[in-house]
């Protein structure tokens, strides 16, 4: 293969709309995960309520549950006659077999990593500096803006990226609730496996040649930003 | 005077507690929102998986179970953990041991090493196999002509779950054995304790949880790993199907029955997973505890 061959196959529409799905579909994810996963992990640290101790062990199924079996699971529910599909069918909202339907998937198996970065350093934040704060009058909402979320934001950063760099390859849960159409519902990840099928070995290689230059680049740009933030924090203090 | 003192007391207490927590209402909705958020993602997708394994009734879940092919992918998942586990404790310990307790050129190239199968998606390891072992690849003829198959056979999965999996005991032990230092190990060797002595009876008490911890994981994703072991397998019913390749083939003929209640299977095994590790953890934390009280 050479070099004008291998920018035809990555560059054909059908390859870059699954970039584009891929890519978007797991920053989005990720997203939801830095939002939720910060939740999750703040309310299992301080709050008290029934039943905590199971939904603290239950947060890790993502990483114990086989991919293929939340793939099925997560089609089940959100297909039209499915639990939720169901309830979101009537408002025209078509979740399985849709993007959207990835994005779901890429949010499940994202789902710990950002709780169990960010949660250990919740756990360690000193309550004196929080009483400080409190007591030269801060409010509650400064006191977490201005002293807890820039302890945390390392962490959470670190988080996200692990949630977005697992879902950019994932593949298991994603393709049964994908549909799998090709420009629509298709990720990167399957037309990989479907050159593979044809004996396409050098294709194949080639589109896995751009995902890895492409999630290298970007954990890169992750990792410096951490690295300024790391470097702003300890500047700060 | 003694009653304005206590209610003095009173005030500036619940003062202190408005500015360190929140307010009930706020409390109560972020519980909700984080509860609806973990019922969507979480707890619907578990339950889906049992009620739709138990949909046409016991008799329909049983023998999608004990049927032949069924077995035979359980048989196969069983040998692929069977074979990456004990390696990857092996190598992961021995990693670990190098990075913490010793000095040498090359650590940070062998850690990023180490992290290397977490970064890249299984399916771009799939592929590394099929272009190293593959027919058309670099020993591709080699193996032909000395008649040894490894991609779309046993060995090609066995090998991409080691791969897949690789890091698991490794990153567990690696913090945990920096946090303990070296310091018993060298008072071990003062004494005149030669290394496996060491190693036994100074090193292996000191991980023991977290090297459990390690090979449970381990255990669940080699157990679990879908997209390498496609990739390598070739699905050829009762030979190269492992338990989730089953679970797609029959999702995929639409006997949906059937894949949820093989499903249902490798969900049970990671709950078990779960409560093994939550065991552990209550575990450290009560020696950690305990340890603090000592000192």
């Amino acid at each position: 293969m050479d070099w004008q061959q291998f920018w035809h196959t990555v560059t054909t529409p059908r390859v870059v709309a699954s970039y584009r799905l891929t890519f978007g579909a797991a920053l989005i994810g990720a997203i939801i995960n830095a939002g939720f996963g910060l939740l999750t992990a703040w309310v299992l640290t301080r709050y008290q309520f029934p039943g905590k101790r199971l939904i603290d062990a239950l947060v890790d199924l993502p990483f114990a549950l086989p991919t293929a079996v939340a793939g099925i699971a997560l089609t089940a529910i959100y297909s039209t006659n499915g639990w939720v599909g169901s309830l979101l069918a009537p408002y025209g909202i078509k979740v399985a077999f849709t993007p959207l339907g990835v994005v779901v998937a890429l949010t499940f198996i994202g789902l710990p990593f950002v709780v169990r970065t960010v949660q250990p350093v919740l756990e360690d934040l000193e309550q004196e500096v929080e009483e400080a704060a409190a007591s030269l009058g801060a409010s509650r909402w400064q006191t977490f803006r201005k002293i807890i979320s820039p302890a945390i934001f390392p962490a959470l950063l670190t988080g996200f990226s692990l949630a977005f760099a697992r879902a950019i390859g994932e593949y298991g849960s994603v393709i049964f609730i994908a549909g799998n159409m090709p420009m629509k519902s298709e990720i990167t990840p399957l037309l990989i496996i479907t050159k593979l099928e044809q004996f396409d070995y050098a294709g194949a290689t080639a589109i896995a040649v751009v995902m890895l230059v492409i999630s290298f680049v970007l954990l890169l740009t992750i990792n410096l930003l951490q690295w300024w933030a790391n470097q702003r924090n300890k500047n700060g203090a | 005077m003694h009653i304005s003192k206590s209610v003095n007391q009173y005030q500036s207490r619940t003062q202190q507690k408005r500015a360190l927590a929140e307010p009930a209402w706020v409390r109560n909705l972020l519980i909700l929102i984080t509860l609806a958020f973990l019922t969507l993602f979480l707890f619907l997708p578990l339950a889906a998986v049992f009620s739709e394994a138990l949909r046409k009734g016991w008799q329909v879940y049983i023998s999608a179970i004990v049927n032949e092919d069924a077995l035979s992918a359980m048989k196969l998942t069983f040998i692929a953990a069977a074979i990456a586990v004990p390696l990857n404790l092996v190598f992961g310990v021995a990693a670990a041991w190098a990075i913490t307790k010793f000095n040498f050129t090359g650590k940070s190239i062998l850690i990023t090493l180490i992290d290397l199968p977490f970064a890249v998606s299984p399916v771009i390891a799939g592929l590394i196999y099929v272009l190293m072992f593959g027919l058309q690849g670099w020993f591709g003829e080699w193996l032909l002509d000395h008649d040894i198959k490894i991609i779309f056979a046993i060995p090609g999965i066995v090998l991409a779950t080691i791969f897949v999996t690789f890091p698991f005991v490794a990153r567990e032990l690696i913090p945990l054995m920096q946090a303990q230092g070296k310091e018993e190990e060298e008072a071990g060797l003062v004494l005149g304790a030669s290394g496996w002595q060491i190693f036994w009876r100074i090193t292996l008490p000191n991980i023991k949880w977290g090297l459990l911890y390690g090979v449970i994981l381990t255990n669940a994703r080699a157990m679990g790993e879908f997209g390498a072991v496609s990739v390598v397998s070739g699905h050829i019913r009762g030979l190269t199907n492992t338990m989730p390749l089953h679970v797609e083939i029959l999702y995929n003929e639409y006997n949906y029955a059937a894949a949820f209640a093989v499903a249902s299977v490798l969900a049970l095994l990671a709950l078990l997973t779960l409560v093994f590790k939550t065991l552990i953890e209550w575990q450290t934390a009560r020696a950690n505890q305990s340890a603090q009280i000592q000192e």
